[in-house]
């Protein structure tokens, strides 16, 4: 009946798993608490939970994002204090079965839960606006897509309390990650949540693909879309060329693990270096699916801030394209010592190394955009400049392990570890708080606190290096990744350094938090000029903060690049202001209720509940079918619904 | 071929024209097949890479036979032929044509999907299944792959036709059509390519 789920399943011995749960609890209870008492329940389902609105999916995928993010740094501030604590004689207060745990834990969350639905979610929000759309291409898909995502990452949440996670490090590489040698439910809860949370990139991504391609705005050539739909346009094509790669690789692992087939075996012919090859050919990409919609960020923030137009953006456009065609001629460089002889290794590297080339092209374009510019510091300004510093350190320790000797002596060392931290923190995340703080005044009406949101700027860039740059130094001392204990005392001081650069950041993402709570409160000061508050030169800026329902009344005209700048010049005071009625597109629950049935449906194959994942299978057959009857998808706001919602917008500035 | 300028300037406003549902709802499908194509190719390179690793099991030269993947192959290609029948009887809204069409469409399908379980059925009474060796999980996998696709395909195309039955020719019933029609098409394309490398170049080569 319960396949191989046991009261066993819950780790009643583990006390810090168990007080985490008990919080998590209390904290779920509180929120459903505070949404009775309030009544909000249906306001949520009608205006969240079943929304297709493009921007309400932008916004909760970013604060999933957040929210994971401090899952996700829970585990990094765990394993910075373990190894803070496991020199020598001490073995520190992780054991090393859990701390497995957290490892694979924390880069599976960060990537897949933190970094790939902050960069969507300001996708889902920026790009219809910017290139001035009324909603995505396929709005329901959209909520499908997020909820989709929110089931991965609840799955993955479950298995902190009931069961346990994988010990495989987080891409799961066989034979480890093979039934003999992981007989546990933790490699399932790693597989189950990210196929189904892949299906909702995947899908997010064909959305967002046909949105840029075919929905622009009258005028709005491809030579003349801004440079973060550019991006977003790249990372798309990445994800739509990527992540099938993806789900096919799980799915043969999940072969193994459940038919006894031979894909990545020790026995029966099987290849576990295939999975490794198979996987990165995603895993490559997927760097730049994450990297280039930052690239975006930096853009458009350092035109706005410079109030100068994008230096080069044409070599901007032409750069992003290079990295999307490079992007699938790397994966090798992951795994070197596979040993496939010097000439396989030498391409490879050298393929790599040719990526610096438009990377190097783009850091230059925005050094020449601010040179001769009036720049105004602000944090998403302070986030770019750091960013700049940051990812070009990074890209060059990358370049330097892109040398196939160099990597032999290098690869699974704490230099690695510091190097693709370098990149993504320094790259990826940046650019999201860059993003976040830009394009919020957008979403919500009000600037986040200013004074805040450079403290917190400047406690995670003093972290980062603090937290890093020792790594850096212990990979040359021979320190491997993912060490639960090390005897050699020498490591010891670094790791302290490090842990101290683990809290820097520990208190940027309390000021954020404390930036979010501050700037809520107090939002009527905020609230000035939210419009356009930061003189913005591209589409999102020329409608009203937050956005109505259809984004754009009229469609804007677009005559070039920077369209909403060069409106501002020209002082055409003259709207047409001919309105015409808008087709939305309505509410649907089918995103949150074929998400609701996934999560049933994962959490039965991982703990082989056949009847559930059965069930779930069927129920999703009959919500699509179900959803295909009702050919009226939309609904019509008249001409005078759109007059008096663009009158009561007017007279709220 | 010449273009005349200056007929493509009298109509600046044409290429300002939005595009319709149809057209953003077929490109998009469009861009989901390519990806389904790249689901595909992993499971292709999979098997390239697995053909020999029959763990002293049997290989593709004692399992496979090529008149059966033939009649299989015939089924499938006819069917995508009555699909392309179907959706020109709809493009001319003729009810009874579209009808017929995609019912045929449709036994052709069945057809090839009772075969492909007879095969798989027989080889695995013969202790050739997909747990026997790693050539065999490849194969099981890249073919019952588009099988569980043409099966998908065939649930979606009887609801369809129960829609179509109720309402005839809405636009939606049309958008709908297209993309089945690409996907039934695009599974035909699939299917040649395990033909030839699983079928003919595992049998024979």
């Amino acid at each position: 009946m319960f396949g191989k789920l046991t009261l066993q399943a819950i780790p009643f011995d583990q006390p810090i798993i168990m007080g985490t749960c008990l919080v998590i609890i209390f904290g779920i209870l509180a929120i459903l608490g505070l949404i009775t008492y309030k009544r909000k329940w249906s306001w949520l389902w009608t205006e969240w939970l079943t929304t297709v609105d493009h921007k309400r999916i932008g916004i909760m995928y970013t604060l999933l994002a957040m929210v994971m993010l401090l899952r996700g740094f829970s585990d990094a501030i765990m394993m910075r204090s373990q190894q803070a604590l496991a020199s020598g004689n001490a073995h520190g207060f992780l054991p090393p079965e859990h701390y497995d745990q957290i490892f694979s834990a924390h880069g599976t969350i960060m990537i897949f839960f933190m970094a790939m639905p902050f960069v969507v979610g300001l996708m889902n929000f920026v790009v219809p606006l910017q290139i001035g759309a009324r909603d995505v291409a396929f709005p329901v898909l959209n909520s499908v897509s997020f909820w989709l995502t929110a089931a991965g990452a609840l799955l993955i949440n479950i298995s902190l309390g009931v069961g346990e996670f994988a010990r495989t490090g987080w891409l799961a590489y066989p034979p480890l990650s093979e039934l003999p040698f992981s007989p546990g439910v933790g490699v399932d809860y790693y597989l189950w949540s990210l196929q189904i949370s892949g299906v909702g990139t995947l899908l997010s991504g064909v959305n967002l693909v046909t949105t840029i391609l075919k929905l622009r705005t009258p005028g709005m050539t491809l030579s003349k879309m801004p440079v973060f739909s550019w991006t977003a346009l790249a990372a798309n094509m990445l994800i739509v060329a990527a992540f099938p790669v993806l789900t096919a690789t799980f799915s043969m692992l999940l072969l193994d693990r459940y038919l006894g087939m031979h894909f990545f075996s020790n026995d029966g012919g099987g290849n576990p270096m295939m999975y490794i090859n198979l996987i990165w050919t995603w895993g490559h990409p997927e760097v730049y699916i994450l990297i280039l919609p930052a690239f975006g960020v930096f853009s458009e923030v350092i035109a706005t801030f410079s109030r100068k137009p994008l230096f080069g953006y044409r070599s901007m456009v032409v750069a992003t394209m290079s990295i999307t065609l490079l992007a699938f001629t790397t994966w090798l460089h992951h795994f070197f010592t596979m040993g496939s002889g010097a000439d396989v290794n030498g391409f490879f590297g050298i393929t790599t190394m040719v990526i610096a080339i438009p990377t190097g092209v783009k850091i230059f374009n925005w050094l020449f955009t601010i040179y001769g510019g009036r720049v105004r510091f602000t944090s998403p300004v302070l986030w770019t400049i750091g960013f700049m510093v940051t990812f070009t350190i990074g890209g060059m320790t990358g370049v330097l392990m892109a040398v196939p000797p160099a990597d032999f002596v290098l690869h699974n060392s704490l230099f690695l570890i510091a190097h693709f931290h370098n990149v993504i923190i320094g790259g990826v995340v940046f650019g999201c708080f860059a993003g976040l703080t830009y394009w919020f005044p957008k979403a919500f009406g009000f600037r986040l606190h200013e004074g805040l949101g450079k403290a917190a700027f400047w406690f995670w860039f003093v972290g980062f290096y603090l937290a890093f740059m020792p790594l850096y130094a212990l990979g040359f001392m021979g320190m491997t990744r993912r060490m639960n204990h090390y005897d050699d005392p020498a490591w010891l001081p670094y790791i302290l350094v490090a842990e101290c650069g683990a809290v820097c950041i520990l208190i940027g993402i309390l000021l954020q938090i404390a930036q979010l709570v501050w700037s809520i409160r107090n939002r009527d000061q905020l609230s000035t000029d939210a419009r356009d508050p930061w003189d913005g030169r591209t589409l999102e800026w020329s409608t009203t903060s937050p956005p109505p329902v259809y984004n754009f009344a009229l469609l804007p005209k677009v005559e070039a690049l920077d369209a909403y700048w060069e409106a501002k010049q020209s002082v055409d005071a003259s709207p047409n202001l001919a309105y015409e009625s808008i087709d939305i597109p309505k509410n649907s629950a089918l995103g949150f209720v074929v998400a609701f049935f996934a999560v049933i449906g994962g959490f039965g194959m991982i703990w082989h509940i056949w009847w559930m994942g059965i069930l779930a299978l069927l129920a999703f057959f009959m919500l699509v079918a179900w959803r295909s009857w009702d050919e009226h998808d939309e609904y019509e706001l008249t001409t005078a619904d759109v007059v008096r919602l663009e009158r009561t917008s007017l007279h709220s500035i | 071929m010449s273009v005349d300028v200056a007929t493509l300037d009298s109509h600046p406003e044409e290429d300002h024209v939005l595009p319709t549902r149809q057209h953003i709802t077929g490109f998009g499908f469009y861009i989901y097949l390519l990806s389904d194509g790249i689901l595909f190719a992993a499971l292709f390179a999979a098997f390239a890479v697995l053909r020999g690793a029959t763990d002293g099991g049997p290989d593709s030269h004692a399992l496979f036979s090529a008149r059966n993947a033939l009649i299989e192959t015939a089924c499938l290609l006819t069917s995508s032929f009555t699909c392309g029948m179907a959706m020109l009887a709809c493009d001319r809204r003729n009810r009874i044509m579209t009808l017929v069409g995609f019912l045929v469409t449709a036994a052709l399908g069945v057809m090839f999907i009772t075969l492909e379980v007879r095969e798989f059925s027989d080889l695995i009474a013969r202790g050739a299944g997909p747990d026997r060796s790693a050539f065999l999980s490849s194969f099981f996998t890249l073919v019952s792959t588009h099988g569980i696709h043409v099966t998908c395909g065939l649930i979606w195309l009887m609801v369809l036709l129960a829609q179509f039955l109720g309402r005839g020719f809405t636009s939606a019933m049309v958008r709908r059509f297209l993309c089945f029609s690409l996907f039934w098409h695009v599974l035909d394309v699939v299917w040649i390519a395990i033909f030839t490398f699983v079928y003919l170049i595992g049998g024979y080569l």
